[in-house]
Protein backbone atom coordinates (compact mmCIF):
# COMPACT_ATOMS: atom_id res chain seq x y z
CA UNK A 1 0.00 0.00 0.00
CA UNK A 2 3.00 2.42 0.95
CA UNK A 3 4.69 1.58 -2.30
CA UNK A 4 1.45 2.54 -4.40
CA UNK A 5 1.44 5.62 -2.32
CA UNK A 6 4.78 6.38 -3.19
CA UNK A 7 4.40 5.98 -6.75
CA UNK A 8 0.99 7.80 -6.80
CA UNK A 9 3.40 11.07 -5.44
CA UNK A 10 6.04 10.84 -8.02
CA UNK A 11 3.81 10.58 -10.49
CA UNK A 12 1.17 13.77 -8.84
CA UNK A 13 4.62 15.51 -7.71
CA UNK A 14 7.16 14.79 -10.37
CA UNK A 15 9.38 17.37 -9.54
CA UNK A 16 9.87 15.48 -6.37
CA UNK A 17 11.65 12.83 -8.52
CA UNK A 18 15.27 14.54 -8.77
CA UNK A 19 17.67 14.65 -6.23
CA UNK A 20 21.22 16.27 -6.35
CA UNK A 21 24.27 13.65 -5.44
CA UNK A 22 27.37 16.26 -5.46
CA UNK A 23 30.46 17.04 -3.93
CA UNK A 24 33.12 19.77 -3.61
CA UNK A 25 36.60 18.96 -4.36
CA UNK A 26 37.91 20.34 -0.60
CA UNK A 27 35.85 21.25 2.21
CA UNK A 28 38.93 23.94 3.40
CA UNK A 29 40.42 26.56 1.70
CA UNK A 30 43.70 27.42 4.02
CA UNK A 31 44.90 30.95 3.19
CA UNK A 32 48.92 30.81 4.05
CA UNK A 33 51.73 33.67 3.44
CA UNK A 34 51.36 33.02 -0.49
CA UNK A 35 48.04 32.34 -0.80
CA UNK A 36 46.98 34.24 -4.31
CA UNK A 37 43.29 32.66 -4.45
CA UNK A 38 41.76 29.25 -4.77
CA UNK A 39 39.79 27.08 -7.25
CA UNK A 40 37.05 24.84 -6.01
CA UNK A 41 35.15 22.55 -8.33
CA UNK A 42 31.69 21.85 -7.48
CA UNK A 43 30.40 18.55 -9.41
CA UNK A 44 27.24 16.06 -9.13
CA UNK A 45 24.37 14.45 -10.70
CA UNK A 46 20.89 14.05 -10.79
CA UNK A 47 19.33 11.03 -8.71
CA UNK A 48 16.07 9.73 -10.45
CA UNK A 49 13.79 6.79 -9.66
CA UNK A 50 11.87 7.47 -13.23
CA UNK A 51 12.85 8.64 -16.11
CA UNK A 52 13.64 12.28 -16.74
CA UNK A 53 10.73 14.11 -18.07
CA UNK A 54 11.51 15.61 -20.93
CA UNK A 55 10.32 18.88 -20.79
CA UNK A 56 11.03 21.41 -18.89
CA UNK A 57 14.90 20.55 -19.27
CA UNK A 58 16.95 20.97 -16.61
CA UNK A 59 18.80 23.67 -15.41
CA UNK A 60 21.65 23.91 -13.10
CA UNK A 61 22.32 26.85 -10.82
CA UNK A 62 25.41 26.80 -8.15
CA UNK A 63 26.23 29.75 -5.50
CA UNK A 64 28.85 30.42 -3.20
CA UNK A 65 28.31 32.60 -0.12
CA UNK A 66 30.81 34.25 1.81
CA UNK A 67 30.22 35.51 5.53
CA UNK A 68 28.34 38.59 5.30
CA UNK A 69 29.24 41.60 7.30
CA UNK A 70 27.11 45.32 7.62
CA UNK A 71 28.30 47.55 5.37
CA UNK A 72 28.21 51.44 4.81
CA UNK A 73 27.57 52.87 1.15
CA UNK A 74 28.47 56.61 0.88
CA UNK A 75 28.23 58.84 -2.35
CA UNK A 76 29.72 61.30 -3.16
CA UNK A 77 28.49 64.88 -3.83
CA UNK A 78 29.51 68.29 -5.43
CA UNK A 79 29.48 70.78 -2.62
CA UNK A 80 31.58 74.46 -2.80
CA UNK A 81 33.63 73.23 -5.54
CA UNK A 82 34.88 69.58 -3.83
CA UNK A 83 33.61 65.71 -4.10
CA UNK A 84 32.45 65.37 -0.55
CA UNK A 85 30.48 62.35 0.97
CA UNK A 86 26.92 63.29 1.77
CA UNK A 87 24.51 60.10 1.40
CA UNK A 88 25.17 57.09 2.95
CA UNK A 89 23.43 54.24 3.29
CA UNK A 90 23.85 51.13 5.64
CA UNK A 91 23.42 47.39 4.88
CA UNK A 92 22.88 45.37 7.67
CA UNK A 93 24.18 42.29 5.75
CA UNK A 94 25.95 41.86 2.70
CA UNK A 95 28.46 38.59 2.07
CA UNK A 96 31.72 39.77 1.28
CA UNK A 97 31.67 37.35 -1.58
CA UNK A 98 29.17 35.58 -3.85
CA UNK A 99 29.44 33.79 -7.25
CA UNK A 100 26.20 32.52 -8.95
CA UNK A 101 27.44 30.00 -11.55
CA UNK A 102 24.63 28.32 -13.92
CA UNK A 103 23.51 26.73 -16.97
CA UNK A 104 21.94 29.11 -18.46
CA UNK A 105 21.43 33.44 -17.67
CA UNK A 106 19.48 32.93 -14.31
CA UNK A 107 16.44 34.74 -15.50
CA UNK A 108 15.86 32.62 -17.84
CA UNK A 109 16.24 29.74 -15.89
CA UNK A 110 14.37 31.04 -12.14
CA UNK A 111 11.00 32.77 -11.17
CA UNK A 112 11.13 35.30 -9.73
CA UNK A 113 9.19 34.21 -6.66
CA UNK A 114 11.35 31.50 -6.42
CA UNK A 115 14.39 33.35 -6.14
CA UNK A 116 12.87 35.55 -3.41
CA UNK A 117 12.26 32.70 -1.71
CA UNK A 118 15.74 30.83 -2.17
CA UNK A 119 17.87 34.23 -2.13
CA UNK A 120 19.74 33.06 -5.29
CA UNK A 121 20.72 35.98 -7.25
CA UNK A 122 22.83 38.73 -5.73
CA UNK A 123 20.38 41.59 -5.35
CA UNK A 124 18.70 39.01 -3.02
CA UNK A 125 21.39 38.51 -0.95
CA UNK A 126 22.09 41.73 -0.04
CA UNK A 127 19.99 42.95 3.19
CA UNK A 128 17.45 39.83 2.92
CA UNK A 129 15.39 40.75 5.61
CA UNK A 130 14.45 44.20 4.05
CA UNK A 131 13.25 45.46 0.71
CA UNK A 132 15.64 48.56 -0.31
CA UNK A 133 13.50 51.58 -0.73
CA UNK A 134 13.71 54.03 -4.16
CA UNK A 135 16.40 56.19 -2.27
CA UNK A 136 18.71 52.78 -1.57
CA UNK A 137 18.58 50.79 -4.39
CA UNK A 138 21.43 53.24 -6.49
CA UNK A 139 23.25 52.50 -3.44
CA UNK A 140 22.56 48.77 -3.89
CA UNK A 141 23.41 48.83 -7.37
CA UNK A 142 26.72 50.76 -6.91
CA UNK A 143 27.48 48.23 -4.28
CA UNK A 144 26.88 45.37 -7.12
CA UNK A 145 29.18 47.62 -9.63
CA UNK A 146 31.79 48.27 -7.34
CA UNK A 147 31.72 44.20 -6.28
CA UNK A 148 31.48 42.86 -9.57
CA UNK A 149 34.78 45.19 -10.46
CA UNK A 150 36.63 43.92 -7.96
CA UNK A 151 35.96 40.28 -8.54
CA UNK A 152 34.07 39.88 -4.73
CA UNK A 153 30.47 39.32 -7.06
CA UNK A 154 30.48 36.77 -9.68
CA UNK A 155 28.21 36.46 -12.32
CA UNK A 156 29.11 33.23 -14.10
CA UNK A 157 25.93 32.21 -16.43
CA UNK A 158 27.07 29.17 -19.09
CA UNK A 159 29.51 28.40 -16.92
CA UNK A 160 28.18 25.14 -15.58
CA UNK A 161 28.76 22.04 -17.83
CA UNK A 162 25.47 19.89 -17.82
CA UNK A 163 25.91 16.48 -19.70
CA UNK A 164 23.17 14.26 -20.59
CA UNK A 165 20.57 16.59 -18.40
CA UNK A 166 22.08 14.28 -15.84
CA UNK A 167 25.70 15.48 -15.29
CA UNK A 168 26.82 18.47 -13.90
CA UNK A 169 30.11 20.67 -12.95
CA UNK A 170 31.61 24.15 -12.68
CA UNK A 171 34.36 25.53 -11.48
CA UNK A 172 34.75 28.62 -9.22
CA UNK A 173 37.53 30.54 -8.48
CA UNK A 174 37.54 32.42 -4.96
CA UNK A 175 39.70 35.84 -5.34
CA UNK A 176 42.83 36.03 -3.30
CA UNK A 177 41.46 39.10 -0.85
CA UNK A 178 39.16 36.54 0.91
CA UNK A 179 37.45 36.57 4.12
CA UNK A 180 37.64 34.01 6.91
CA UNK A 181 34.58 32.00 7.18
CA UNK A 182 31.88 29.47 6.20
CA UNK A 183 31.73 29.52 2.90
CA UNK A 184 28.13 28.22 1.91
CA UNK A 185 27.49 26.24 -1.84
CA UNK A 186 24.28 25.56 -2.65
CA UNK A 187 22.90 23.70 -5.44
CA UNK A 188 19.91 24.44 -7.24
CA UNK A 189 18.10 22.18 -9.94
CA UNK A 190 15.35 23.77 -11.58
CA UNK A 191 12.85 22.99 -14.45
CA UNK A 192 10.39 25.50 -15.73
CA UNK A 193 11.99 28.31 -13.48
CA UNK A 194 10.87 26.53 -10.28
CA UNK A 195 12.94 24.73 -7.67
CA UNK A 196 13.05 21.14 -7.55
CA UNK A 197 16.20 20.21 -5.32
CA UNK A 198 18.34 21.85 -3.63
CA UNK A 199 21.10 20.78 -1.40
CA UNK A 200 23.91 22.72 0.51
CA UNK A 201 27.66 22.50 2.12
CA UNK A 202 30.07 24.54 3.28
CA UNK A 203 33.38 25.47 2.75
CA UNK A 204 35.83 26.89 5.46
CA UNK A 205 37.90 29.33 5.01
CA UNK A 206 40.74 29.88 7.73
CA UNK A 207 43.91 31.47 7.74
CA UNK A 208 46.47 28.73 8.55
CA UNK A 209 50.66 28.90 9.80
CA UNK A 210 52.04 32.39 10.27
CA UNK A 211 49.04 34.12 8.85
CA UNK A 212 46.58 32.67 11.70
CA UNK A 213 49.34 33.19 14.23
CA UNK A 214 49.54 36.83 13.72
CA UNK A 215 45.86 37.53 13.00
CA UNK A 216 44.82 35.81 16.43
CA UNK A 217 47.66 37.79 18.38
CA UNK A 218 46.87 41.17 16.88
CA UNK A 219 43.15 40.28 18.17
CA UNK A 220 43.54 38.57 21.52
CA UNK A 221 46.87 40.31 22.73
CA UNK A 222 46.83 43.64 21.01
CA UNK A 223 49.49 45.09 23.27
CA UNK A 224 51.91 42.16 22.85
CA UNK A 225 51.38 42.34 19.50
CA UNK A 226 52.23 45.99 18.97
CA UNK A 227 55.07 46.20 21.20
CA UNK A 228 56.03 43.01 18.95
CA UNK A 229 56.01 45.33 16.10
CA UNK A 230 57.73 48.21 17.06
CA UNK A 231 60.61 45.96 18.72
CA UNK A 232 60.57 44.50 14.97
CA UNK A 233 61.57 48.11 13.64
CA UNK A 234 63.54 49.17 16.09
CA UNK A 235 65.34 46.00 15.88
CA UNK A 236 65.57 46.68 11.83
CA UNK A 237 66.24 49.37 12.05
CA UNK A 238 69.17 49.66 14.19
CA UNK A 239 70.23 46.40 12.63
CA UNK A 240 70.54 48.16 9.68
CA UNK A 241 72.71 50.68 11.17
CA UNK A 242 75.21 48.47 12.34
CA UNK A 243 75.17 46.39 9.17
CA UNK A 244 75.70 49.65 7.05
CA UNK A 245 78.61 50.67 9.84
CA UNK A 246 80.69 47.29 8.86
CA UNK A 247 80.31 47.28 5.53
CA UNK A 248 81.67 50.78 5.63
CA UNK A 249 79.98 52.33 2.45
CA UNK B 1 55.66 36.99 -6.12
CA UNK B 2 52.25 37.30 -4.31
CA UNK B 3 51.93 37.70 -0.24
CA UNK B 4 48.77 37.54 1.43
CA UNK B 5 48.67 39.87 4.35
CA UNK B 6 46.72 38.87 7.35
CA UNK B 7 45.34 41.60 9.00
CA UNK B 8 44.77 43.93 5.52
CA UNK B 9 43.12 40.83 4.19
CA UNK B 10 44.72 41.56 0.65
CA UNK B 11 47.13 40.02 -1.56
CA UNK B 12 49.83 42.18 -2.75
CA UNK B 13 52.98 41.84 -4.37
CA UNK B 14 56.07 41.74 -2.48
CA UNK B 15 58.38 43.33 -4.52
CA UNK B 16 56.09 46.36 -5.01
CA UNK B 17 56.08 46.84 -1.16
CA UNK B 18 60.17 46.43 -0.58
CA UNK B 19 60.43 48.81 -3.36
CA UNK B 20 58.13 51.25 -1.68
CA UNK B 21 59.69 50.63 1.11
CA UNK B 22 62.94 51.71 -0.38
CA UNK B 23 62.16 55.12 -2.00
CA UNK B 24 60.21 56.11 1.43
CA UNK B 25 63.67 55.41 2.90
CA UNK B 26 66.46 56.80 0.84
CA UNK B 27 63.14 60.18 1.39
CA UNK B 28 63.48 59.15 5.28
CA UNK B 29 67.40 59.53 5.23
CA UNK B 30 68.06 62.63 2.71
CA UNK B 31 64.99 64.70 4.41
CA UNK B 32 64.93 63.86 8.03
CA UNK B 33 61.09 63.33 7.06
CA UNK B 34 59.27 60.39 8.24
CA UNK B 35 57.77 59.65 4.67
CA UNK B 36 54.29 58.80 6.09
CA UNK B 37 52.73 61.46 4.20
CA UNK B 38 53.74 59.68 1.02
CA UNK B 39 53.50 55.85 2.02
CA UNK B 40 49.53 55.92 3.72
CA UNK B 41 48.04 56.99 0.38
CA UNK B 42 50.66 54.73 -1.81
CA UNK B 43 49.65 51.64 0.18
CA UNK B 44 45.58 52.75 -0.01
CA UNK B 45 46.61 53.24 -3.94
CA UNK B 46 47.58 49.56 -3.66
CA UNK B 47 43.91 48.08 -2.36
CA UNK B 48 45.46 48.42 1.67
CA UNK B 49 42.13 49.62 3.83
CA UNK B 50 42.63 52.90 5.47
CA UNK B 51 42.54 52.49 8.66
CA UNK B 52 45.83 49.58 8.03
CA UNK B 53 47.57 52.05 6.02
CA UNK B 54 47.54 54.66 8.67
CA UNK B 55 48.81 52.34 11.27
CA UNK B 56 51.27 50.36 9.56
CA UNK B 57 52.58 53.55 8.16
CA UNK B 58 53.68 54.31 11.04
CA UNK B 59 55.34 51.11 12.27
CA UNK B 60 57.22 51.41 9.39
CA UNK B 61 58.09 55.09 10.22
CA UNK B 62 59.38 53.95 13.51
CA UNK B 63 62.16 51.72 11.47
CA UNK B 64 63.33 54.22 9.13
CA UNK B 65 63.42 56.75 11.37
CA UNK B 66 64.75 54.94 14.27
CA UNK B 67 67.87 54.17 11.32
CA UNK B 68 68.03 57.91 10.35
CA UNK B 69 68.00 59.19 13.72
CA UNK B 70 71.04 56.41 14.94
CA UNK B 71 73.35 57.65 11.69
CA UNK B 72 72.66 61.22 12.93
CA UNK B 73 73.26 60.43 16.24
CA UNK B 74 77.07 59.41 15.14
CA UNK B 75 77.23 62.88 13.74
CA UNK B 76 76.39 64.28 17.02
CA UNK B 77 73.34 65.90 14.58
CA UNK B 78 70.61 65.26 17.31
CA UNK B 79 69.85 68.12 19.50
CA UNK B 80 68.45 65.21 22.84
CA UNK B 81 67.02 68.01 25.02
CA UNK B 82 64.67 69.98 22.09
CA UNK B 83 63.91 66.31 20.81
CA UNK B 84 63.28 65.26 24.43
CA UNK B 85 60.60 68.51 24.75
CA UNK B 86 59.29 68.10 20.87
CA UNK B 87 58.07 64.49 21.78
CA UNK B 88 56.65 65.30 24.83
CA UNK B 89 54.37 67.82 23.02
CA UNK B 90 53.84 65.43 20.26
CA UNK B 91 52.42 62.79 22.66
CA UNK B 92 49.90 65.03 23.83
CA UNK B 93 49.21 66.21 20.29
CA UNK B 94 49.06 62.76 18.91
CA UNK B 95 46.54 62.15 22.14
CA UNK B 96 44.20 64.92 21.02
CA UNK B 97 44.29 64.65 17.52
CA UNK B 98 43.45 60.46 17.97
CA UNK B 99 40.00 61.56 19.50
CA UNK B 100 39.24 64.09 16.30
CA UNK B 101 40.04 61.67 14.17
CA UNK B 102 37.81 59.34 15.48
CA UNK B 103 34.91 61.86 16.23
CA UNK B 104 35.49 62.37 12.29
CA UNK B 105 35.10 58.55 11.63
CA UNK B 106 31.57 58.56 13.63
CA UNK B 107 30.71 61.48 11.30
CA UNK B 108 31.63 59.26 7.66
CA UNK B 109 33.48 62.09 6.46
CA UNK B 110 36.99 60.44 7.50
CA UNK B 111 38.44 60.07 3.61
CA UNK B 112 37.81 63.77 2.71
CA UNK B 113 38.83 64.96 5.90
CA UNK B 114 42.29 63.74 5.55
CA UNK B 115 41.94 64.78 1.92
CA UNK B 116 42.14 68.25 2.73
CA UNK B 117 44.14 68.17 5.61
CA UNK B 118 46.51 66.53 3.37
CA UNK B 119 45.88 68.96 0.54
CA UNK B 120 45.68 72.27 3.10
CA UNK B 121 49.34 71.44 4.96
CA UNK B 122 51.00 69.65 2.41
CA UNK B 123 50.25 72.85 -0.02
CA UNK B 124 51.25 75.53 2.58
CA UNK B 125 54.04 74.32 3.62
CA UNK B 126 55.09 73.22 0.60
CA UNK B 127 54.70 76.30 -1.46
CA UNK B 128 56.70 78.03 2.36
CA UNK B 129 59.62 75.72 1.51
CA UNK B 130 59.74 76.31 -1.91
CA UNK B 131 59.21 80.26 -1.92
CA UNK B 132 62.01 80.36 0.74
CA UNK B 133 64.44 77.75 -0.37
CA UNK B 134 64.92 79.81 -4.09
CA UNK B 135 65.32 83.23 -2.57
CA UNK B 136 68.03 81.60 -0.36
CA UNK B 137 69.94 79.47 -3.08
CA UNK B 138 69.72 82.69 -5.39
CA UNK B 139 71.57 84.59 -2.58
CA UNK B 140 74.44 82.14 -1.86
CA UNK B 141 77.18 83.99 -3.93
CA UNK B 142 76.35 87.46 -2.72
CA UNK B 143 77.90 88.51 0.36
CA UNK B 144 74.93 87.78 2.83
CA UNK B 145 75.53 88.48 6.64
CA UNK B 146 75.04 85.71 8.66
CA UNK B 147 72.79 85.54 11.93
CA UNK B 148 72.58 82.47 13.98
CA UNK B 149 68.70 83.16 14.10
CA UNK B 150 66.43 86.06 14.31
CA UNK B 151 65.78 87.46 17.76
CA UNK B 152 61.42 86.89 17.73
CA UNK B 153 58.76 86.81 19.80
CA UNK B 154 59.50 83.20 20.51
CA UNK B 155 62.40 84.26 22.26
CA UNK B 156 60.57 86.41 24.83
CA UNK B 157 58.51 83.74 26.82
CA UNK B 158 59.46 82.33 29.99
CA UNK B 159 60.92 79.24 30.97
CA UNK B 160 63.63 79.22 28.87
CA UNK B 161 65.90 76.44 28.56
CA UNK B 162 69.55 76.49 26.82
CA UNK B 163 69.45 73.59 23.57
CA UNK B 164 73.65 73.45 23.54
CA UNK B 165 73.07 71.20 20.22
CA UNK B 166 71.56 73.91 18.50
CA UNK B 167 72.75 77.24 19.80
CA UNK B 168 69.62 78.24 21.18
CA UNK B 169 68.27 79.69 24.90
CA UNK B 170 65.02 79.67 24.27
CA UNK B 171 61.57 79.14 26.28
CA UNK B 172 60.58 75.14 26.29
CA UNK B 173 56.80 76.71 25.14
CA UNK B 174 57.40 77.30 21.62
CA UNK B 175 59.06 73.69 21.36
CA UNK B 176 56.51 71.65 23.37
CA UNK B 177 53.55 73.77 20.46
CA UNK B 178 55.32 72.72 17.60
CA UNK B 179 55.56 69.19 18.85
CA UNK B 180 52.34 69.46 20.02
CA UNK B 181 50.92 70.78 16.55
CA UNK B 182 52.61 68.04 14.85
CA UNK B 183 51.05 65.05 16.87
CA UNK B 184 47.87 66.45 16.36
CA UNK B 185 48.27 66.90 12.44
CA UNK B 186 50.53 63.06 12.81
CA UNK B 187 47.69 61.22 14.63
CA UNK B 188 44.76 62.82 12.03
CA UNK B 189 47.02 62.62 8.54
CA UNK B 190 48.57 59.20 9.83
CA UNK B 191 51.71 60.68 9.12
CA UNK B 192 55.52 61.22 10.96
CA UNK B 193 54.82 64.65 10.84
CA UNK B 194 58.63 65.41 9.73
CA UNK B 195 57.50 67.41 6.84
CA UNK B 196 55.68 69.95 9.05
CA UNK B 197 58.26 69.49 11.73
CA UNK B 198 61.52 70.57 9.93
CA UNK B 199 60.45 73.81 8.75
CA UNK B 200 58.70 74.07 12.06
CA UNK B 201 62.37 73.97 13.20
CA UNK B 202 63.99 76.19 11.35
CA UNK B 203 61.70 79.06 10.91
CA UNK B 204 59.72 78.81 14.26
CA UNK B 205 62.50 78.00 15.82
CA UNK B 206 65.41 78.87 14.15
CA UNK B 207 67.50 75.95 14.71
CA UNK B 208 70.12 74.89 12.46
CA UNK B 209 69.62 72.86 10.10
CA UNK B 210 72.77 70.82 11.05
CA UNK B 211 70.95 69.64 13.83
CA UNK B 212 67.56 69.71 12.59
CA UNK B 213 67.44 66.43 10.41
CA UNK B 214 68.54 64.32 13.29
CA UNK B 215 66.43 65.97 16.04
CA UNK B 216 63.26 65.54 13.87
CA UNK B 217 63.62 61.92 13.60
CA UNK B 218 64.43 61.40 16.99
CA UNK B 219 61.29 62.92 17.78
CA UNK B 220 59.22 61.64 15.23
CA UNK B 221 60.64 57.76 16.43
CA UNK B 222 58.97 58.50 19.43
CA UNK B 223 55.63 59.56 18.01
CA UNK B 224 55.56 57.14 15.43
CA UNK B 225 55.96 54.20 17.71
CA UNK B 226 53.39 55.51 20.27
CA UNK B 227 50.91 56.11 17.43
CA UNK B 228 51.77 52.18 16.05
CA UNK B 229 50.64 51.09 19.88
CA UNK B 230 47.74 53.16 20.18
CA UNK B 231 46.64 51.55 16.41
CA UNK B 232 47.24 48.24 17.79
CA UNK B 233 45.33 48.43 20.75
CA UNK B 234 42.84 50.50 20.29
CA UNK B 235 42.00 49.35 16.25
CA UNK B 236 43.86 46.20 15.85
CA UNK B 237 45.11 47.97 12.32
CA UNK B 238 49.07 47.32 12.56
CA UNK B 239 49.87 44.34 9.81
CA UNK B 240 53.15 42.89 11.19
CA UNK B 241 53.92 41.09 7.44
CA UNK B 242 53.35 44.56 5.52
CA UNK B 243 55.33 46.32 8.27
CA UNK B 244 58.26 43.43 8.01
CA UNK B 245 58.47 44.31 3.86
CA UNK B 246 58.02 48.03 3.74
CA UNK B 247 60.86 47.81 6.67
CA UNK B 248 63.79 45.63 4.73
CA UNK B 249 63.13 48.40 1.58
CA UNK B 250 62.94 51.28 3.79
CA UNK B 251 65.97 50.53 6.53
CA UNK B 252 68.17 49.96 3.72
CA UNK B 253 67.37 53.28 1.72
CA UNK B 254 67.36 55.23 4.36
CA UNK B 255 71.03 54.38 4.74
CA UNK B 256 71.73 55.54 1.17
CA UNK B 257 69.48 58.57 2.01
CA UNK B 258 71.74 59.58 4.51
CA UNK B 259 74.62 58.98 2.26
CA UNK B 260 73.45 61.37 -0.15
CA UNK B 261 72.16 64.09 1.96
CA UNK B 262 75.14 64.76 2.91
CA UNK B 263 76.47 65.47 -0.52
CA UNK B 264 73.72 68.04 -1.39
CA UNK B 265 73.27 71.71 -0.11
CA UNK B 266 70.77 72.33 2.30
CA UNK B 267 69.01 74.35 0.07
CA UNK B 268 68.96 72.11 -2.61
CA UNK B 269 67.92 69.68 0.04
CA UNK B 270 64.92 71.63 0.86
CA UNK B 271 63.72 72.78 -2.97
CA UNK B 272 63.71 68.86 -3.12
CA UNK B 273 61.52 68.11 -0.51
CA UNK B 274 59.44 71.16 -1.24
CA UNK B 275 58.81 69.87 -4.60
CA UNK B 276 57.48 66.51 -3.28
CA UNK B 277 55.55 67.94 -0.75
CA UNK B 278 54.10 69.38 -3.08
CA UNK B 279 53.45 66.87 -6.16
CA UNK B 280 51.52 65.05 -3.57
CA UNK B 281 49.30 67.92 -2.15
CA UNK B 282 47.97 68.66 -5.86
CA UNK B 283 47.46 65.30 -6.40
CA UNK B 284 45.62 64.60 -3.29
CA UNK B 285 43.96 68.22 -4.48
CA UNK B 286 42.58 66.65 -7.90
CA UNK B 287 41.26 63.91 -6.43
CA UNK B 288 38.97 66.31 -4.56
CA UNK B 289 38.14 68.39 -7.29
CA UNK B 290 37.86 66.38 -10.70
CA UNK B 291 34.66 64.33 -11.16
CA UNK B 292 35.47 61.03 -9.50
CA UNK B 293 34.93 57.68 -11.91
CA UNK B 294 33.10 56.38 -8.95
CA UNK B 295 30.95 58.36 -7.10
CA UNK B 296 29.87 55.80 -4.52
CA UNK B 297 32.22 53.97 -1.96
CA UNK B 298 31.77 51.12 0.25
CA UNK B 299 33.13 50.77 3.67
CA UNK B 300 32.95 47.69 5.69
CA UNK B 301 32.01 48.23 9.33
CA UNK B 302 32.69 45.97 12.52
CA UNK B 303 29.32 44.61 13.54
Amino acid sequence: MKRWLLALCLMVLPVQAEEIVSGVSQSGVSITTNFDGASILVYGAALREAPAPTWPLMEVIITVEGPSTPLVIRKKDHVAGIWLNRGAVKITAAPSFYAVASTKPVADILLPAEDAKYHITIPQTIDPAAAPSAEQTPYIEALQRIRQASGSFVLAPDSVLLLRQALFRTDISLPANLVEGPYMVRIFLTRGGEVVDMQESQIDVQKAGLERTLYRLAMEQPLIYGLLSLLMAMVAGWGAQELFKRLRI
Amino acid sequence: MQLYLPIAEVSVNAFVLLGLGGVIGVLSGMFGVGGGFLITPLLMMIGVPPGVAVATGANQVVASSISGALAQFKRRAVDLPMGAVLTGGGLVGSTLGGYVFDLMSRLGQTDVFVQLSYVLFLGLIGAMMLVESVNSLRRTGKARIKRAHVHSWVHRMPFKMKFRASGLYISVIPPLLVGAAVGFLSAIMGVGGGFVMVPAMIYLLGMPTKVVVGTSLFQITFVTGYTTLVHAVTHHTVDMMLALLLIIGGVIGAQIGARVGVRLKAEQLRILLSILVLAVAVKIGFDLLLTPAELYSVTRVES
